[in-house]
């Protein structure tokens, strides 16, 4: 009887295990209920440290940052070069300069005779925040969460918890308040440095902010809304105007970026209450916009989510784009209503490993290529062009790669004293060893071919930029049968003869001459590139010290110009524009003199006077040709050896539409779309449960199990035979 | 037993305090305040004004030890050590540098890592006792060498190995489970099934070896012989008589381990997704992030001393003879 029981339980549980088959895979790490939904999946990997608009400067977190809130311009989504549209303003904004009596100039003016430039910025009417707590009401105005204790916040762990939720309509007020937050030492935000030597008034603001706060009794908050300051100010709901000193057209660009994006008063107050605090609900874990997405959990360890805005104000796809983009398909929904895609969830995936099977399992809808992975997802073809493998393309996958605007680049200090200074002996030096570093077999050793050779500090997509011959770097490379050819080792060997170090003999040692490397990065992968570089100075007779340390210790060497050669640096463009990546070796920026961006140090008089000139110019011819010059200068003092572009990788699957990678727009999910349909039965295609394998086990194991049964039965029948001791 | 308890938490007290300065010593032996500031500033744009004013607002702009400019009580009390270290005594862990709870972020995590830890203590000893009783039971058959052999086998493959060819067999070749991630209710099952059993396995090896050593000595006792010969099973014996005088070694294996649950598995967690305790420590002290490293360095010293101490009282539980 006992023997048919467990029989009868045996049949019931696999009616079970194949009930639950039917019903979706086993292996489907989402509840079953998503199964069929136009939910888009995706990982991070490290939390994001910050979504405070304010504070947030990183990649990953832009990609949060970016969905929820909206300055007032935005780049189209099609278009490259990369074009600003308005996103909550009525228009691009354009300057209106004013002379030191702050009356009007025309457009044309000098940017010498400007002294200040005005943006004045409309925004449209009846743009509305997502719902949150912070707007909620009592029935005489006053805010209903303004005093929370412990006890309020029981069951509470999001803002979404609380049982009143609020909106209000977008105000220019938001926008100057978020301004004001740049300056505040409690948010202390990146940017503000820079923006402090253009915005009237910011530096001043932070003084007197400084002041305040030195008044506060312990646990209290500054009120910016008591503050007010000429860079920043309200003309009425909907309209507001930033002054900024002389000309900075680039403040446009810094427009699109979350850093301007409205924060309203009445929410950094309910953030500040201690009670939401101690439970980690802050601005920069659950923030507040008007933008297409609002963030309903944030389990940084675990997933974040984030779910179409209820109040979103009705953006459409865009009607046009670049050549291709409509044969591609990614002109198919224009015109509709955006998003199209209404709740995202972003898992946490610390490992490699189980990320990409996942992602080949149908669990997340787009990847990109780790090194692992990368022989398994794309073959190079003869032509060094990338192709899917056959794996990857029976499941319908694209493939799609872009050259981001940045740059990864080894440095000289030009301070130092031996690969440093402007004279004959330091600039050879450095020639000879650009040309010495053989970038051309790094990029395929380390990257996977996952990059492009530079040939100066601007990325592909911008202007300035240049192929071909007119781009190419003549101080490392020949144009030879129509490509660039690095120059032979016997050139860089001659320039470091001429630089004073005949095969890399040091003359007041006689021995080698010893260089240092600083780096930030450490590990075993890390050594074999730091292996691979010592070869390319062997290559001249120079010695090379590799010092490498963590990134906080990089930096203050960096800081202090206590290195020589570093490596392990580079720069993401901020705004698609020449400026962001020549200022980067602008003199006034020197990092040791001036705790600018400028690592290496690098001042050249004429440079940075072309720079300066520059900076104010419109893109056009005129412009182009002092970009021209200013990096003929740049390619013959060498301050840094250009390095690389690097080149993204990114897998789609065949049910994720509108997908076009980019390098500045800071999230496309509002414009993405997926057929959720597709990817149910794609998935239960993929993963069907395999359970011969487990039957086969377990006869196993009953036969390992017999010798055993065995031997116990002749022991305990066989009482009168010798036992083992 | 009482006094016994009152005397340890007391001896608790110095080794605390101990660990506490030891850590806050080695820690910034390694780091300064400006590398603290520089890794939460993040990678561009750091000034020196804005490092000193990250420094000011997080209170790292102090003096390590000793204030010179302050007098009286502040002089110590106006110091890094004494506001960062020494309200931890009193368990106010107070904000990571990053701005979170630490309080918050370790309970949060908590409950994930018992969710993982504890299923695989008890499967796992439950099978290792199995296995090294069964194991004793053979003794000197094939059938113990053999499992002898696969012990050290199962010890020699690296943990990495099980947990990567567990989620390539179970989540990917035969789509069993999913490779990893989390859930609360009952969903969590389906997400530790398969970590479960990777530890379970990886156990294995050392905890049979481990436990068959244990009662095999048992086995030759006085007793077990008085056993057989009153006629009583191997089996009975093995798994009642040897296993009861065999628990003194196992409790303290086991009991001291109980505490330390809490804290996590780095590697089952990160691979599996699972949001524990397991890698807060490690990323704390990849990201510098003092706040969390003196928080969990001194919970798990706490932790610990109650291990130990829960383990003399279990002495008594199974050993009469024992007085606290």
């Amino acid at each position: 009887m006992s023997r048919l029981n467990g029989l009868r339980l045996l049949v019931a549980a696999l009616v079970v295990l194949a009930t639950g088959a039917c019903n979706g895979p086993w292996n489907n790490p989402y509840p079953d209920a998503d199964r069929d939904g136009d939910i888009y999946y995706s990982s991070f990997r490290e939390p994001p440290r910050h979504l405070d608009p304010a504070r947030s400067y990183a990649t990953d977190e832009a990609s949060f940052t970016g969905a929820i809130y909206e300055p007032p311009l935005q780049y189209h989504y099609l278009k490259r070069p990369y074009t600003l549209i308005p996103a909550t303003a009525t228009a691009v904004p354009e300057p209106q300069y004013l002379d030191a009596e702050d009356n009007p100039l025309p457009a044309d003016t000098p940017a010498a005779e400007v002294a200040t430039s005005v943006y004045t910025i409309d925004i449209r009417p009846g743009i509305r925040y997502q719902p949150h707590p912070a707007f909620a009401k009592n029935p005489d105005g006053s805010p209903r969460y303004a005093e929370l204790s412990a006890t309020d916040m029981v069951g509470i762990s999001r803002p979404a918890d609380f049982e009143h939720q609020g909106t209000r309509e977008l105000r220019a007020g938001d926008y100057v308040h978020e301004i004001k937050r740049l300056a505040s030492p409690e948010v202390n935000s990146p940017i503000f440095g820079l923006m402090s030597a253009h915005i009237v008034g910011l530096a001043e603001l932070r003084e007197r902010l400084d002041t305040a706060r030195a008044k506060l009794a312990p646990g209290e908050s500054l009120d910016l809304t008591a503050f007010d300051f000429d860079g920043a100010r309200v003309i009425d709901d909907h309209r507001y105007e930033i002054r900024v000193q002389g000309v900075y057209p680039q403040l446009r660009y810094w427009l699109a970026l979350a850093f301007f994006a409205p924060v309203p008063p009445e929410v950094t107050r309910f953030y500040d209450q201690p009670a939401l605090k101690s439970r980690n609900i802050s601005l920069d874990t659950f923030p507040v916009g008007t933008g297409a997405y609002m963030l309903t959990e944030n389990n940084p360890n675990q997933r974040m989510v984030l779910e179409a805005n209820p109040n979103f104000h009705g953006q459409r796809y865009p009607s046009e784009g670049e050549a291709g983009d409509r044969a591609a398909g990614l002109l198919a929904d224009a015109g509709k209503e955006l998003p199209f895609i209404k709740r995202a969830v972003y898992s946490r995936e610390q490992e490699s490993i189980p990320y990409w099977n996942k992602f080949l399992q149908g669990y997340y809808d787009v990847s990109g290529i780790s090194d692992d992975a990368f022989g398994q997802a794309i073959n190079i073809d003869a032509e060094g062009n990338p192709n899917l493998t056959a794996t990857m393309a029976e499941r319908g996958m694209s493939l799609a790669t872009t050259v981001l605007p940045g740059i990864f680049y080894l440095g000289f200090n030009l301070n130092d004293d031996v690969v440093g200074g402007l004279d004959d002996s330091g600039r050879k030096l450095r020639q000879a060893i650009s040309i010495a570093i053989d970038m051309e077999s790094y990029i395929p050793l380390f990257l996977n071919g996952r990059g492009i050779v530079a040939q100066g500090p601007i990325p592909p997509g911008l202007f300035g930029y240049q192929d071909g011959k007119a781009g190419m770097n003549p101080v490392v490379y020949d144009w030879v049968d129509g490509e660039a050819v690095r120059k032979p080792i016997d050139t860089a060997r001659r320039l470091l003869a001429e630089a004073g170090y005949p095969n890399g003999i040091d003359p007041n040692t006689g021995q080698s001459l010893l260089v240092n490397i600083d780096t930030p990065a450490t590990g075993p992968e890390f050594k074999t590139q730091m292996d691979w570089m010592r070869q390319q100075f062997d290559k001249l007779g120079l010695q090379l010290v590799v010092r490498a340390t963590t990134w906080p210790r990089f930096q203050k060497k960096i800081a202090e110009g206590n290195v020589q050669i570093y490596f392990g640096s580079g720069w993401m463009a901020d705004y698609p524009d020449p400026e962001n990546f020549l200022s980067q070796l602008y003199g006034p920026n020197g990092t040791a003199e001036h705790a600018g961006s400028n690592y290496a140090n690098y001042a050249n008089d004429e440079y940075d006077r072309l720079f300066r000139q520059m900076r104010v110019m419109e893109n056009g011819p005129e412009r182009q040709a002092i970009i021209e010059r200013m990096l003929t200068i740049l390619r013959r003092d060498a301050p840094w050896q250009w390095g690389y572009f690097p080149r993204q990788y990114a897998l789609y699957h065949q049910w994720l539409h509108n997908t076009k990678p980019n390098g500045m727009i800071q999230s496309s999910l509002k414009y993405l779309r997926l057929d959720g349909a597709l990817r149910a039965e794609k998935r239960r295609e993929w993963n069907n449960p395999v359970l011969w394998p487990l039957a086969a086990g377990l006869a196993l194991l009953i036969a390992l199990l017999l010798p055993g049964v065995w031997i116990y039965r002749r022991r305990e029948h066989g009482a009168l035979r010798r036992r083992p001791r | 037993m009482l006094a016994y308890i009152i005397r340890r938490a007391l001896y608790a007290i110095p080794v605390l305090i101990g660990v506490n300065l030891i850590t806050f010593l080695l820690f910034f032996v390694v780091n300064t305040p400006d590398d603290i500031a520089r890794m939460q500033l993040g990678f561009k744009r750091v000034t020196p004004e804005a490092i000193e004013t990250w420094k000011a607002t997080h209170g790292y702009d102090l003096p390590y030890i000793y204030n010179e400019q302050a007098d009286g009580l502040d002089s110590v009390t106006e110091t890094l050590f004494f506001q960062k270290s020494v309200k931890v005594l009193a368990f106010e862990f107070g904000r990571s540098d990053a701005g979170r709870s630490i309080s918050s972020d370790i309970l949060e995590r908590m409950g994930p890592s018992l969710a993982l830890a504890v299923p695989t203590l008890i499967v796992g000893m439950l099978v290792n006792v199995t296995f090294g009783l069964l194991l004793v039971f053979f003794r000197s058959t094939a059938i113990d060498w053999g499992g002898v052999v696969l012990c050290v086998l199962l010890m020699s493959i690296s943990p990495l190995f099980y947990i990567i060819a567990g989620q390539y067999v179970a989540g990917k070749l035969m789509n069993l489970v999913p490779i990893s991630g989390f859930d609360g209710g009952w969903d969590m099952a389906k997400f530790l099934v398969l970590p479960v059993i990777i530890g379970v396995v990886g156990g294995i090896g050392s905890g049979t070896r481990w436990y068959r050593t244990i009662f095999l000595e048992e086995y030759g006792k006085d007793y077990v012989r008085t056993a057989r010969a009153k006629g009583l099973s191997d089996l009975r014996i093995l798994f009642v008589h040897v296993l009861k005088n065999g628990m003194i070694p196992i409790l303290t294996g086991v009991v001291v381990l109980l505490p330390l649950l809490f804290m996590g598995s780095l590697i089952m967690e990160s691979f599996f997704g699972i949001p524990g305790l397991g890698s807060y420590t490690i990323e704390a002290i990849n990201n510098q992030d003092f706040a969390i490293v003196r928080a969990m360095v001194f919970l798990g010293s706490v932790l610990y001393i109650v291990g130990l101490l829960l383990t003399d009282i279990s002495y008594t539980l199974f050993d009469p003879r024992i007085r606290l």
